[in-house]
C-alpha cells in the first residue's frame, strides 16, 4: 500500500471574519517543546495589530448592541462546533503543549465547558452585578454593567486553547470585541480555533486572532488609542514580552482597563468566577424622575 | 365588490405532528399505564375532535412517581452544576430543533393561533431552558448564599392556556437547582408536556429526573397531598392556590402560587394613542384573554376615552376570529367548553347588572369553542365583570380623571399580577408604576415575557417568581 502525502495546513490570521495572511509577508516556524518545527504562523505586523483593532471596532456596535440571549446562543454554538473538533484540538494541543493526548483531551474538554459557562452568563451578569438602587428622592435608579469596548488580549503562551477560550470568552461574553494575541505554544491551536469561530455565527470581527512576535505586536495593542482595555494575562516574567510594567504605562495613556498578569501561570481548570468579566465592563447608572 | 383586504386562508400544516391513539403516564423514564386504566379524553377545541386517550393518574401513579423523583434525587442534585447545564441546553436546543412541530401541536391540542405558538409560546420555551441551564453551575453567584442546595422533589402543576410554556417556568428552574420534578399537565392540554417527555428521553435526562403524571383535579391534589413532595408549584385559579395553602397548611412543604389576575390597563390623555390601541388589543385579546396577566380592565383618561374608543372598535374589527392552525388567525378558539360556558355566564351578569356590550359581529366555526372579542362599557368598579377573572376576550372599560384616581381604581382588586401604563412622559408612566401593587407593571407596552424576567403576583395573585435570578429562589432551600 502506498503512503499517501499530508495535505498540510497553510495557518493564517483571522480579523473581520477573513484568514488573511500577515500583510507584511512573513511567517515564522512554531516549533513544539522539543524545538522541532510543526508548522509555520503568519509573524503579525504593527499593522496587521492596526487592522485588527479597526475590524474589533467595526464589530463593536452591532455584538454589543446583539441581545444578551442572542450572544449566550452564539458562544454555546462555539462549544458546540469544538466539541465536534475535540480529536483535532487533542492532537494540536498535545504536540503544541507538549503534553500527553490524555492531558490535552481533558484540556479541549475544559474549553468546551468554559465557553458552555460563559454561554449562560450574558444574560445574568446584569442581574448578579447591577441592580435597583433606592435614592432618597423621587427617582428611579439602575445600574446595568456595559462591555468597555475594544479589549486587546495577550493570551497564555503555555495554555493553548483552555487559555485563549479562559480569557477571551469573558471579554466576549459581555458585549465587548477582542483582539487576541497568541503567541508560545498557543499560536498554532489558536489559528485553528478560528476555524471553529468562522462556523460559528460569530459575526466576523469579534474576535480577531494575530500570531507573531508578541515584543512588535503587545507595545501596539498596549498603546493603540483605539482600544479600551488590556489583558496581560501571557506576558509572564520568562515569555520574551516587554514586561508587564512597560505595557501597563503605555496603556495609561487613554486610561486603558488592564487586567495584569499573574505571578505565574494560573491554574486555568479553577472556578473561573466573575472577575475576567468584571474586569471589563463599565456600570452604567441610570436617573430618571418619578411624578407627575 | 368585496372587501380587498380580505384573506385567503393559510393554514399551517398538520402533516408535522404524530398523535398517538392513547399515552401513558411518564414515570421513571418509561410510559406506563395508569395503575387502575383510568383514561381520558383530549380534545382540539376549534373541532371537538377527540385527539388522544390519555392516561388518568391515582394516587397508586402519583405515589410511583414521586419514588421515581426521590430516587433520581440523589444523583441529580449531586451531580455537578455544570453537567446539570448541559442536560438543560441539551433539551433547549431539541425544543428549538422541535420547535415546529410544537406549535403545531400546542395549537391542535390548545386552540391558539400558530401565529402565538410560532412566535411566542415554543421560542419562549427553548429561551426559558436555555436561560436556566445557565444558572445550574452558577448558583453560588444567584445571591442565595455560597452553596446553596436544592430543595428536594417538586410537585407541579399547571394550566391549559400556554401548556408546554407553564411547563417550562416550572421545570427548568427545578433542575436547573438539583431538583426532580413530577408534573400534572392540565386535562385538557397534556400533549406536549408528553412530547416533552420523550425529548427528555432523547436528551439522555437520567430516568426519574422528570416524571409526567396527566390526569385532572384529583390527580393533581393526590400530587400535592403527597407527603414526600418537598414543594408545591402552582399555576391556575386563585381558588384553587387556595386550596392548595390549605392542603399543606403545618406541613414542611414550602409552596409558589401562581394565580389568577385582573390586571388594569391604564391609558392616560397623553398617551399614543394608536400605540396604546395596540397595547390593548395585545394585552386583552392575546390568546383570547385566557391569560392571567391579561389586561382586561381598560382605565382611560375621560378626556380621551372617547377618540381611544373609536380607535379600539375599529383595530378589533379587523381581527381574524378562526382556525388556530391558520398563519392570519388572531383570535383562536377558547380552550374547553367549561371555560366558553364560564366565560358566557360573567358576560351574561354584565349584561344583567347594566354595562353596555359590544361584540365583534362574524360568524364564528359551527363546531368547536367561540367566542367573539368583546368590550363592555358603562361599567362600574361594582360589577362582577369588573372584579372577577373572565379569562377570556373581554374587556371592561372604565374612566378616571387623576393619575391619583388611576392608581386608586387600578389597584381596587383582590388581584394584582400585572398592569399597563400608557403615556408619553417616563416620569408619570414610573410615578404610577411605583404605585401600581402588581408584580410586573408594563409601559407603554403589555404582554411581554423574557426568562430572565421575574413574573408573579402581589395579594391574591399568588407568590414566588418565576424567571431571572429571582426564580431560582423557589427552588432553593434558601
Amino acid at each position: 500500500m502506498s503512503e499517501r502525502l499530508e495535505v498540510l495546513k497553510t495557518y493564517k490570521l483571522y480579523v473581520g471574519g477573513k484568514f488573511p495572511r500577515s500583510e507584511s509577508g512573513r511567517v515564522y516556524a512554531v516549533t513544539d517543546s522539543k524545538g522541532r518545527t510543526l508548522a509555520n504562523a503568519p509573524r503579525g505586523s504593527r499593522k496587521d495589530a492596526r487592522d485588527a483593532v479597526v475590524a474589533a471596532r467595526k464589530a463593536f456596535p452591532g455584538w454589543s448592541g446583539a441581545t444578551a440571549y442572542n450572544r449566550g446562543q452564539i458562544l454555546y454554538r462555539i462549544a458546540e462546533m469544538l466539541e465536534g473538533r475535540r480529536e483535532q484540538f487533542a492532537t494540536e494541543v498535545a504536540e503544541a503543549e507538549g503534553i500527553s493526548r490524555t492531558k490535552a483531551l481533558a484540556s479541549v474538554d475544559a474549553a468546551v465547558d468554559r465557553w458552555v459557562w460563559y454561554a449562560g452568563w450574558t444574560d445574568k451578569l446584569a442581574q448578579v452585578a447591577g441592580g435597583a438602587n433606592p435614592v432618597a428622592g423621587p427617582f428611579a435608579n439602575w445600574s446595568t454593567p456595559e462591555p468597555t469596548g475594544v479589549v486587546a488580549v495577550i493570551a497564555s503562551q503555555r495554555s493553548s486553547l483552555l487559555g485563549l477560550t479562559s480569557a477571551v470568552a469573558p471579554v466576549i461574553a459581555t458585549g465587548n470585541t477582542a483582539v487576541v494575541l497568541a503567541a508560545g505554544a498557543s499560536a498554532l491551536p489558536a489559528l485553528s480555533f478560528a476555524e471553529v469561530l468562522a462556523v460559528s455565527d460569530l459575526p466576523g470581527g469579534v474576535i480577531n486572532i494575530l500570531t507573531g512576535h508578541p515584543a512588535e505586536i503587545a507595545p501596539t495593542l498596549a498603546s493603540h488609542q483605539d482600544v479600551n482595555a488590556i489583558d496581560l494575562t501571557g506576558v509572564a516574567p520568562d515569555a520574551g514580552v516587554a514586561s508587564a510594567r512597560d505595557l501597563e504605562i503605555a496603556a495609561a495613556d487613554n486610561l486603558k482597563r488592564v487586567l495584569r498578569p499573574e505571578a505565574k501561570e494560573p491554574d486555568w481548570s479553577a472556578d473561573p468566577g466573575t472577575g475576567r468579566m468584571l474586569a471589563f465592563t463599565e456600570i452604567r447608572t441610570v436617573w430618571h424622575p418619578t411624578g407627575h | 365588490m368585496g372587501n380587498p383586504f380580505e384573506y385567503a386562508p393559510a393554514p399551517e400544516s398538520r402533516a408535522i405532528v404524530d398523535i398517538a391513539p392513547a399515552y401513558g403516564l411518564f414515570i421513571d423514564g418509561k410510559f406506563t399505564d395508569a395503575a387502575d386504566g383510568g383514561r381520558l379524553k383530549t380534545v382540539d377545541p376549534a373541532t371537538e375532535e377527540v385527539l388522544a386517550e390519555i392516561a388518568v393518574g391515582g394516587e397508586a401513579d402519583v405515589d410511583r412517581a414521586v419514588k421515581a423523583a426521590r430516587r433520581a434525587f440523589k444523583s441529580w442534585s449531586a451531580l455537578p452544576g455544570a453537567e446539570r447545564a448541559k442536560y438543560l441546553f441539551r433539551i433547549a436546543r431539541l425544543i428549538q430543533e422541535h420547535g415546529r412541530e410544537l406549535a403545531v401541536l400546542e395549537s391542535i391540542d390548545n386552540g391558539k393561533p400558530i401565529r402565538e405558538s410560532r412566535d411566542v409560546d415554543i421560542p419562549l420555551v427553548a429561551a426559558h431552558f436555555f436561560h436556566y441551564a445557565g444558572w445550574a453551575d452558577k448558583l453560588a453567584h444567584a445571591g442565595f448564599g455560597r452553596d446553596p442546595k436544592p430543595i428536594g422533589v417538586a410537585g407541579q402543576v399547571i394550566p391549559w392556556n400556554f401548556p408546554l410554556l407553564m411547563l417550562a417556568w416550572k421545570v427548568a428552574p427545578a433542575l436547573a437547582g438539583g431538583n426532580t420534578v413530577v408534573l400534572k399537565p392540565a386535562e385538557t392540554t397534556p400533549l406536549t408536556a408528553l412530547r416533552f417527555a420523550e425529548i427528555c428521553v432523547e436528551a439522555g435526562l437520567p430516568d426519574g429526573v422528570l416524571n409526567i403524571v396527566t390526569g385532572a383535579g384529583e390527580t393533581g391534589r393526590a400530587l400535592i397531598a403527597h407527603p414526600d413532595v418537598d414543594k408545591v408549584a402552582f399555576t391556575g385559579s386563585t381558588a384553587v392556590g387556595k386550596e392548595i395553602a390549605r392542603t399543606i397548611a403545618g406541613t414542611r412543604k414550602r409552596v409558589t402560587l401562581e394565580l389568577g389576575g385582573k390586571a388594569a390597563n391604564i391609558v392616560y390623555d397623553d398617551a399614543a394613542i394608536d400605540s396604546a390601541v395596540d397595547g390593548i388589543v395585545e394585552g386583552i385579546f392575546f390568546n383570547g384573554g385566557q391569560v392571567c396577566c391579561a389586561g382586561s380592565r381598560l382605565l382611560v383618561q375621560e378626556s380621551v376615552a372617547e377618540e381611544l374608543l373609536a380607535s379600539l372598535t375599529r383595530r378589533i374589527k379587523t381581527l381574524r376570529v378562526g382556525d388556530p392552525l391558520d398563519k392570519n388567525t388572531d383570535v383562536g378558539a377558547i380552550n374547553s367548553a367549561a371555560q366558553l360556558s364560564r366565560i358566557r355566564e360573567l358576560v351574561a351578569a354584565g349584561e344583567a347588572e347594566g354595562a353596555e356590550r359590544w361584540s365583534l359581529a362574524g360568524e364564528l366555526p359551527g363546531k368547536g369553542f367561540w367566542f367573539p372579542p368583546t368590550v363592555f362599557t358603562g361599567v362600574t368598579q361594582a360589577h362582577r365583570i369588573a372584579r372577577d377573572e373572565i379569562f377570556g376576550p373581554v374587556l371592561t372599560v372604565q374612566t378616571f380623571r387623576t393619575p391619583a384616581e388611576a392608581v386608586e381604581k387600578a389597584n381596587n382588586s383582590a388581584y394584582g399580577l400585572s398592569a399597563g401604563v400608557w403615556t408619553e412622559k417616563g416620569a408619570k408612566a414610573l410615578w404610577t408604576a411605583q404605585r401600581l401593587r402588581a408584580g410586573v407593571v408594563w409601559t407603554n407596552t403589555f404582554n411581554k415575557f423574557d426568562p430572565a424576567s421575574p413574573f408573579g403576583g402581589f395579594k391574591e395573585s399568588g407568590f414566588g417568581r418565576e424567571g431571572g435570578r429571582h426564580g431560582l429562589e423557589a427552588y432553593l432551600d434558601v
